[in-house]
């Protein structure tokens, strides 16, 4: 590693804290641009809890100072205070519980994603023109245009409401199934196309052609050189594609409903428990930033011609 | 090898003048093509393209015309009549059943125009809710895309014409913004917007579209503009510092020749094809956040509301959930494809 690869490493850090940081504040301005302010509930309560409620929370306070006190408080203690609409819960504890059940689903769609996409796309490009090749690339268009609520519910209406094959509800045994094939079909029919085309471009490489010509054998040529270099391009798309499972998941666990992060989220906008909302949309953010982060990181080590600059 | 070739002997014959008949025959026979025509001929021998762009038109119109002669409207409840009982017998009709009044005119002689698709639980004509959803979600998209062309062209043009610290402070910003996640920062506006404008519009002109088609606009001007600024900036740097534009300058051409023969036609194509591929992007986003129940407001329906609605009833009405879906797909997968043509045919340069 060169001493630019470490200042881009840098540099590119820099850049997720900052951006994280901009989420924090972003979030913390616009929720308390809501009127009232997210730590007022509309319902009624009394005078004393109201005043204990400010006290502990400093609403009293200049603006200015509440912010820094909710920033010290994510950055040094996980602190996202309590929720509003679930008595006596923190707001912490909803996100840890909801990611256990959804964290599962993520990285199994993620794992699916990614190995079926591979060697779908290594395939299609394998059998460049032919008959499996053109399948698989209608059936990929179709996926990459189909949005993931509808998808999910179609798979909810075919397998679960008329087959029965699979319960409906994600809570059920066996009930992570159809959520996960939810979530990974789209990501699969990227990581198919980006790796045909990948794999097309260095199937034409001259250093595939030197092998051909010194006689290496066909598999020894497509995992020891084409297979290697053409994932390359697929690494970029790990950060992407888990921005799209957790925001696929905050509808497919509301089709399924499973009971994850993205089920929480969804219910929080509902009722209106700001502090929750708050929360849920940093701790998701700092997740995507951090595997954008990683992704962008790893795809320059793995190959330095590339020049990001 | 040619021997004569080496040789002095000159052939008299290729010196005679031209007959009129050869002279003919080296005319150019093609009038000469513009650039824009030239990419159509190309478009249009994208049977893919062609095709996909049919599609959108067709539905488009549809969207357009049918609402003007259907006899229901999308917000209408068949059942409810001033001065009368409501009639739940409008109520979740299969697709070409009657209501009961409907069945009693019926019988009387009269002819009355079928439900397609049925209608909804709330007695609403199905098919016409279909129609002015794919209207909603079409005027969604395409505005959208307008306002982040809008504001992407200036602020991208800006960064490249100014150049230096404004140039680098503006990038720092886009990427920033590049960088956050833009489903979840949307969702947040979204949410929140929907708080604050209801109020803030009401007895305005806007109120009419309703406070959450607004606060999806603002969301996509103020998020998605990024990635339009970048492009037309680098469009703008690089386009500066061509050969042509040299030669143009050479040549004795003047900034404003330049500008409208040179610079213009070759960053309106890069433009518009994103913009192109930009709008179903925005109907992407529109029916996402209508099925979390951020999107339209209620009774008027979008392609998103519409599924999402349909998600209750899924066991009995199955085909209300996928009519939409059809729709939406069609839509998506149509414009993609036609936009990828436009790339293919307009600008070769950024074919992948």
């Amino acid at each position: 590693m060169n001493s630019k690869t470490m200042f881009y490493i840098l540099k590119r850090i820099l850049l997720a804290v900052l951006t994280v940081w901009v989420v924090i504040t972003v979030t913390f301005f616009v929720m308390h641009a809501v009127p009232g302010g997210p730590f007022t509930s509309e319902k009624a309560i009394s005078p004393a809890a109201q005043a204990a409620l400010e006290a502990k929370y400093g609403l009293d306070k200049p603006l200015m100072q509440q912010y820094f006190t909710y920033l010290e408080d994510i950055v040094t203690k996980f602190d996202f205070g309590p929720s509003l609409k679930q008595r006596g819960r923190m707001v912490i504890d909803i996100i840890t519980d909801g990611m256990k059940t959804s964290a599962k689903l993520g990285v199994i769609a993620a794992v699916i994603a990614a190995v079926s996409g591979i060697v779908l796309g290594a395939v299609a490009a394998l059998r460049r023109n032919k008959l499996i090749d053109k399948i698989v690339m209608v059936i990929t268009t179709a996926f990459v245009s189909m949005p993931s609520f509808i998808m999910g519910a179609l798979l909810l209406a075919l397998f679960a409401v008329s087959l029965h094959l699979l319960p409906a509800n994600g809570a059920a045994k066996g009930g992570l199934v159809l959520p996960i094939i939810t979530l990974s079909l789209y990501p699969m029919a990227y990581i198919t196309r980006l790796t045909r085309s990948s794999m097309l471009d260095v199937l034409g490489q001259d250093y595939i052609r030197t092998a051909k010509a010194k006689g290496v054998s066909g598999t020894k040529i497509i995992f020891g050189h084409a297979l290697k270099n053409s994932l390359i391009p697929v690494i970029t798309y790990f950060g992407p594609m888990l921005a799209y499972i957790v925001t696929g998941s905050l509808v497919v666990e509301r089709i399924f409903a499973v009971p994850g992060i993205g089920k929480a989220f969804v219910q929080s906008i509902t009722n209106r428990d700001y502090p929750l909302i708050m929360g849920t949309t940093i701790v998701l953010a700092v997740l995507i930033v951090i595997m954008n982060l990683v992704s962008d990181i790893l795809y320059k080590v793995v190959d330095p011609r590339i020049n990001l600059e | 090898m040619n021997v004569k070739k080496f040789s002095m002997h000159v052939d008299v014959d290729s010196f005679i003048p031209a007959t009129e008949e050869e002279k003919a025959y080296m005319v150019q026979m093609r009038p000469s093509s513009t650039f824009f025509r030239d990419g159509m001929k190309r478009l249009l021998k994208n049977g893919v393209a062609t095709a996909s762009l049919v599609i959108i038109i067709v539905i488009t119109l549809a969207s357009l015309i049918i609402p003007a002669f259907w006899p229901y409207s999308y917000e209408t409840m068949l059942g409810v009549q001033p001065g009368k009982a409501v009639d739940s017998s409008y109520n979740n009709l299969a697709p070409f059943e009657y209501g009961a009044s409907e069945k009693a005119r019926i019988e009387a002689g009269e002819k009355i125009f079928p439900h397609i698709f049925g209608t909804d639980n709330q007695g609403r004509d199905y098919f016409i809710r279909v129609v002015y959803g794919t209207r909603i979600s079409l005027a969604v998209g395409f505005f959208a895309s307008i306002i982040v062309l809008i504001i992407g062209m200036t602020v991208g043009s800006i960064a490249g014409y100014f150049g230096g610290a404004v140039d680098l402070i503006i990038m720092r910003i886009v990427d920033i913004i590049y960088s956050l996640p833009d489903m979840l920062m949307v969702i947040l506006l979204a949410a929140v917007l929907k708080e604050t404008l209801g109020s803030a519009l009401e007895g305005t002109a806007l109120e009419k579209i309703g406070s959450n088609i607004i606060s999806l606009f603002i969301v996509f001007g103020v998020l998605y503009w990024v990635s339009m600024s970048r492009l037309i900036r680098g469009q703008i740097l690089s386009l500066r510092e061509q050969e042509y534009v040299l030669a143009a300058r050479a040549a004795g051409a003047k900034g404003g020749r330049i500008i409208k023969k040179h610079l213009l036609p070759n960053s309106i194509s890069v433009v518009i094809i994103s913009t192109a591929l930009q709008i179903p992007n925005a109907i992407f986003t529109e029916s996402y956040l209508s099925f979390l129940g951020l999107g339209v407001n209620a009774p008027m329906p979008s392609l998103g509301s519409l599924a999402s609605d349909a998600l209750n009833g899924l066991s009995s009405y199955p085909y209300r959930l996928i009519i939409p879906a059809i729709v939406i797909s069609l839509i998506v997968l149509s414009l993609n494809l036609f936009g990828d043509g436009l790339r293919d045919a307009f600008d070769p340069k950024l074919r992948t």
